[in-house]
């Protein structure tokens, strides 16, 4: 077995083991088993970004098995390293390995441990199928394989019914994109008669394929345009972009370290990961392109506005979650791909930090999220509250740390690309900077400033243990240099032939040319939006109580996130119901069995009369018929 | 070779007729080894199976009637032989489901169940139209009993609906198969294969077919009788309708429409589409609003064979071939589900979803194995279920987009009413104290899902070995299929 198949295989024998023997090996058996499996894949992946994308090796591609053949349809499981994928590895398998060992300390009393980790081990595997695969089914296998582990761990403890509504409600908006996915695969079967990456990217760059598909009742339309916009109705829905993003909120009923490995640093990325991959496409489509950079901008401006008034300390980091990746979809919108995925690692250092140490506020305040009741948390608990810092300031952009480099490399590139959507998404980005300044920073003002809300669970409140503090810290490095060591991933060439790159699409690369105060306009966003939160949450704190009530109706909307949910319920959900109860009860019930039973009931009539005839019994009137024919066919020989 | 298999359980159930008597045990025994035996018996048809011949294999052919063209023959290709195989493995596991569960009359239940098993092969395996029909005809009768006997508060109205269902659909068949044999001058299936119809009587043909082959898949609309069917079935017999007699409707299209009237088939596309998809969307909706366990499984399959439908006209390799594979897969899947159920169903003697809830804190390995058919059932890679449903509509986008498109919503609702039913009786807090007082199940019951698990994950990573069972034959069926029997004239004279 090949040192790469033992990364992507390690930690889905790490998590059978779990699941299977859990109950015999015991939480602590179990859990460990699952860090092992964990920390020999993250060791690998990092011998393999060495290789790969440190030194100058040659990106690797191996076939593991022949998946599924018919006619000529052929797909493969099989591993395609390059750089982009040596950058995944690294991430998934990395903050995998630091959040599977923050777990044994966060789920230490809770009676299921096997399962969670085996949980845990399993969303892993699927995930570094998914970065891996060399083929669109093997992406669609990981995708969908993730999809059901954040199923389950969403769901995880599945007593509360808000939980389990929570994972039916992840699993079904995604399938709604995943609906998107797969017929953009089809497209691309029928376009290019394979689902293989490198074939695909091939033909496509040749221009060896029809320009125009006919698409339902659009008739004609752009093959790539209709190809890159079905993919990408995938991506919104598990990078959880706006229309397709209401699960992403309520995904929070999971534990906390599911929130901060799947609903933050890895599996709402892989819409990002899945647009960069395909950029030989998506380059072909400046439709598609602009769609890609509407939608990401317009969701990092929502989910920011959301996360103004939300009170769940979760709740606010997972709008803030959104509204990142928003950034980076505008990103690979722009054409400056190696920026997203730039920004993508580092937010991954940063925003599984912020939600560890959420998770570590919640810990030590015995499973309370609710902000209004923290306060004056930092004397109790400084060590969290450093971490918790770091990621902030990481994320807000303060320079230096891992935010400034990504975020702001996004953002020139935006202003770089010199056209509408990119100065639209400029714009709405620069704003969004504001705001997240000012949502983080009234998060660390009302949970670890001012005054304890509950003095009960104030004096209670304690330290995590080292085994949760010390993933922290190992992130919070990450969040701290990570921007800097990375920066040079955003030069062009860094990803060679992962990422394609039309001719005229060098958003990017005027990036690094633009005017000084284009530069440092978002610190002074950072500036602007810290300034805003000292004053309403330290300097004035009854402030934002009467700025609420001013502006119920503004709050209210806000508060409800625009009311999505309130108008998906309305308009799909009643309806479905309303139409399956109307189909069962009238559809079958009175229309079809309406007739049969009439039609059975003349039967019967008509029977009674000749029931001297007959038995009666229908499955003589079977039997005779079949003899009937028997008789009837032997007369005539 | 094929006799054997498809004889050897009425043997069986002969022999338990007459020469035991009121022995459950033994009968139990004796029909649980008759049907293992069978099992062995078709692995060994297997093994001596050649992928790479259209042609059909272990041909028998015995005299009859051959003044009339009849025929006693019997052979088997890569379309029938999966159902064969599916049969043979179905049926032991239905006989250990009801070890316990069936107390009244064992000797009649066994004796029925050997016998339908019987005729349910003899259906996959005959090549004459008579002793097709012959087959196809007796094995209502112990179905019928299965469920009039042994079923639940209903069963009657239940039994007369399916039989007078499939009779109805039967008669008109049995014209058809009667004007085909006259008019070609045989009932040999493979002959009859390259007689050329007149268009206007392949139409007739194909609607006489139709109407039984459409009853038995069911499509929408003659499908109502299926949840009350299942509802009153004892378990096995949900398993086997579910698993094997649905399957009977969907191999008839391929076996006889396809190949012998392709002119009609073709003819039909648009309508076959449309039912299938009016029954995808249709009967997901109803799905999500029922209120008995059984019923929406039942409803469930009419939707999936809603894709199965679509899949085998859609008159390319990787729709037909997805196609007879997600039949297997639902006879693996749903047969799954009902046996879940029927475990269920003995300790609670209820199927009310409202009456379960928070199962899973009682019978953990029950809920492990019920979450992986129910993610089989909603086609997630890595299961079956994606293997059969993705090829389905690969092959559908590539006959007609839109017709794909309608079909894919069927992902989004199979998800939504299975993940509903799914957190409805096994999440949430323990319901009552009757779910308070659930054991997890024994030895016997885990041993059933073994197979089916190993069949689940199997064609879910490793589809290949299915699949090439079918590549030569499905290849010939389009040859078959796409050829103009009738001339153009006549068709445009239509």
């Amino acid at each position: 077995m090949s040192k790469y198949l033992l990364i992507v295989l390690a930690p889905l024998f790490g998590s059978m083991i779990a699941g299977f023997f859990g109950r015999w090996l015991g939480n602590r058996l179990a859990s460990l088993v699952t860090i092992a499996g964990m920390s020999l894949s993250a060791l690998l992946a990092i011998i393999t970004f060495f290789e790969i994308a440190v030194g100058n090796g040659d990106p690797v591609r191996q076939e593991v098995w022949s998946w599924i053949v018919s006619g000529d349809f052929r797909v493969s499981f099989g591993l395609l390293i390059d750089r982009l994928t040596a950058v995944m590895l690294i991430v998934v398998s990395g903050i995998s390995t630091l959040i599977h060992i923050y777990s044994m300390g966060y789920m230490a009393e809770d009676p299921d441990q096997p399962r969670f980790f085996s949980y845990l081990s399993l969303f892993t595997f699927a995930m570094l199928m998914l970065v891996t695969g060399d083929s669109y089914l093997q992406l669609f296998f990981g995708w969908e394989g993730v999809g059901l582990a954040s199923y389950l761990l969403i769901g995880f403890w599945f007593k509360k019914e808000s939980a389990c509504n929570a994972a039916i409600k992840a699993f079904l908006v995604n399938r709604v994109g995943d609906f998107g996915f797969a017929l953009g695969i089809f497209t691309i079967y029928q376009v290019f008669h394979t689902l293989d990456y490198a074939t695909v990217f091939r033909m496509a760059g040749t221009g060896q394929f029809p320009q125009t598909v006919d698409f339902l009742f659009w008739g004609p339309v752009n093959t790539m345009t209709l190809i890159c916009l079905l993919l990408f109705i995938g991506a919104m829905g598990k990078s959880a972009q706006f229309i397709l993003h209401t699960w992403l909120p309520d995904a929070m009923e999971g534990p906390t370290p599911v929130s901060a490995l799947i609903h933050a640093a890895t599996m709402v990325t892989a819409g990002v990961f899945m647009v960069c991959r395909s950029s030989p496409l998506f380059e072909l489509s400046e439709t598609a392109l602009t769609v890609v950079t509407i939608i990401g901008a317009t969701t990092a401006f929502f989910a920011a506005t959301v996360g103004l008034v939300q009170n769940d300390i979760k709740r606010v980091i997972a709008y803030s979650t959104c509204s990142q990746l928003g950034y980076m979809f505008f990103a690979a919108g722009v054409s400056a791909y190696s920026a997203a995925i730039f920004h993508l690692m580092t937010h991954a250092f940063f925003k599984a930090l912020l939600f560890l140490s959420a998770g570590a506020v919640i810990h030590s305040m015995h499973h309370e999220q609710d902000m209004r009741k923290m306060g004056g948390l930092r004397k109790k608990i400084p060590i969290t509250y450093a971490m918790m810092m770091i990621g902030t300031l990481a994320l807000t952009g303060f320079p230096f740390l891992a935010g400034f480099y990504s975020k702001d490399a996004i953002l020139e590139a935006a202003y770089a690309s010199q056209t509408a959507v990119g100065s639209f998404a400029w714009s709405l980005g620069m704003i969004g900077a504001v705001l997240t300044t000012f949502y983080s920073f009234r998060l660390i003002f009302m949970t670890f400033h001012g005054h304890p809300a509950d003095h009960h669970k104030y004096d209670h409140a304690h330290e995590s243990p080292w085994v949760m503090l010390v993933p922290l810290m190992v992130l919070a490095v990450g969040a701290l240099f990570s921007g800097m060591l990375g920066e040079s991933m955003t030069h062009l060439g860094w990803f060679k032939s992962a990422i394609f790159l039309a001719p005229g699409h060098d958003a990017m690369e005027h990036a690094h040319h633009v005017s000084l105060w284009v530069k440092w306009a978002p610190f002074l966003m950072f500036l602007i939006g810290l300034g805003l939160a000292w004053l309403l949450y330290v300097r004035l704190p009854s402030l934002p109580g009467i700025i609420a009530d001013h502006f119920r109706g503004t709050y209210r909307f806000l508060l409800n996130a625009w009311y999505f949910d309130r108008l998906y319920d309305r308009i799909f959900v009643q309806p479905a119901k309303m139409i399956g109860e109307g189909l069962w009860l009238t559809g079958d019930g009175k229309i079809v069995d309406g007739c049969v039973n009439g039609v059975a009931a003349l039967c019967q009539h008509w029977a009674n009369q000749l029931r001297a005839l007959q038995s009666g019994y229908v499955y003589h009137y079977a039997f005779a018929m079949l003899i009937g024919v028997l008789v009837l066919v032997s007369l005539y020989t | 070779m094929l006799s054997l298999v498809t004889f050897l359980p009425l043997v069986g159930a002969l022999v338990i007729f007459f020469a035991v008597k009121d022995n459950p045990k033994l009968i139990r025994y004796l029909a649980l080894g008759t049907s293992l035996l069978t099992f062995i018996v078709s692995l060994q048809i297997l093994k001596g199976f050649d992928n790479s011949t259209a042609a059909f294999q272990f041909m028998e052919e015995a005299a009859w009637l051959p003044a009339y063209g009849i025929t006693y023959r019997m052979g088997v290709d890569g379309i029938s032989l999966p159902f064969v195989l599916l049969t043979a493995l179905l049926t032991p596991l239905c006989i250990l489901a009801s070890w316990e569960s069936i107390q009244t009359q064992v000797k009649g239940y066994m004796v029925s169940f050997l016998a339908l098993e019987s005729f349910v092969i003899g259906v996959f395996c005959a090549l004459d139209f008579i002793l097709f029909y012959i087959f196809w005809e007796a094995m209502l009768i112990p179905m019928f009993l299965l469920i009039g006997i042994w079923g639940g508060k209903n069963r009657v109205y239940a039994a007369y609906k399916f039989f007078l269902y499939t009779l109805a659909g039967s008669v008109l068949m049995l014209i058809a198969i009667l004007v085909m044999g006259f008019k070609g001058g045989t009932f040999s299936i493979p002959t009859l294969m390259s007689i050329p119809f007149s268009f206007g009587l392949q139409v007739w043909l194909f609607l006489g077919l139709f109407s039984s082959f459409a009853v038995k898949v069911p499509m929408w609309p003659v499908h109502t009788w299926l949840p009350d069917a299942h509802v009153e079935a004892p378990t096995a017999g949900s398993v086997i309708l579910a698993g094997i007699l649905l399957k009977m409707g969907a191999y008839g299209f391929l076996r006889f429409s396809l190949p012998i009237l392709p002119d009609a088939s073709r003819f039909f596309i648009p309508f076959i589409f449309g039912l299938s998809l009016v029954a995808i969307v249709y009967t997901a909706l109803v799905a999500l609003m029922q209120k008995d366990l059984k019923k929406l499984i039942a409803y469930s399959s009419v939707s999936h064979m809603g894709f199965v439908t679509i899949g085998l006209f859609t008159y390319n390799q990787q729709g037909i071939e997805g196609g007879i594979l997600q039949m297997v897969n639902h006879g693996v899947v749903s047969g799954a589900l009902f046996l879940l159920v029927g475990v269920i169903y003995d300790r609670m003697h209820t199927r009310e979803i409202a009456r379960f809830g928070g199962i899973a804190h009682r019978m953990p390995v029950y809920a492990v194995i019920f979450m992986v058919f129910t993610m089989a059932s909603v086609g997630l890679p890595g299961t079956n279920g994606f293997i059969g449903e993705f090829l389905i509509l690969l092959g559908a986008y590539l006959a007609n987009k839109g017709v794909a498109v309608v079909a894919a919503t069927g992902l989004v609702f199979g998800a939504a009413y299975m993940l509903w039913m799914f957190k409805k009786v096994l999440f949430g807090v323990v319901a009552n104290d009757e779910v308070a007082a659930l054991q997890d199940m024994n030895k016997r019951e885990v041993a059933l899902f073994v197979p089916l698990l190993i069949l689940v994950l199997w064609i879910g990573f490793y589809p290949a070995p299915f699949l090439k069972m079918m590549h030569a034959s499905v290849e010939q069926l389009l040859i078959q299929a796409n050829t103009i029997k009738a001339g153009s004239a006549a068709i445009a004279m239509f």
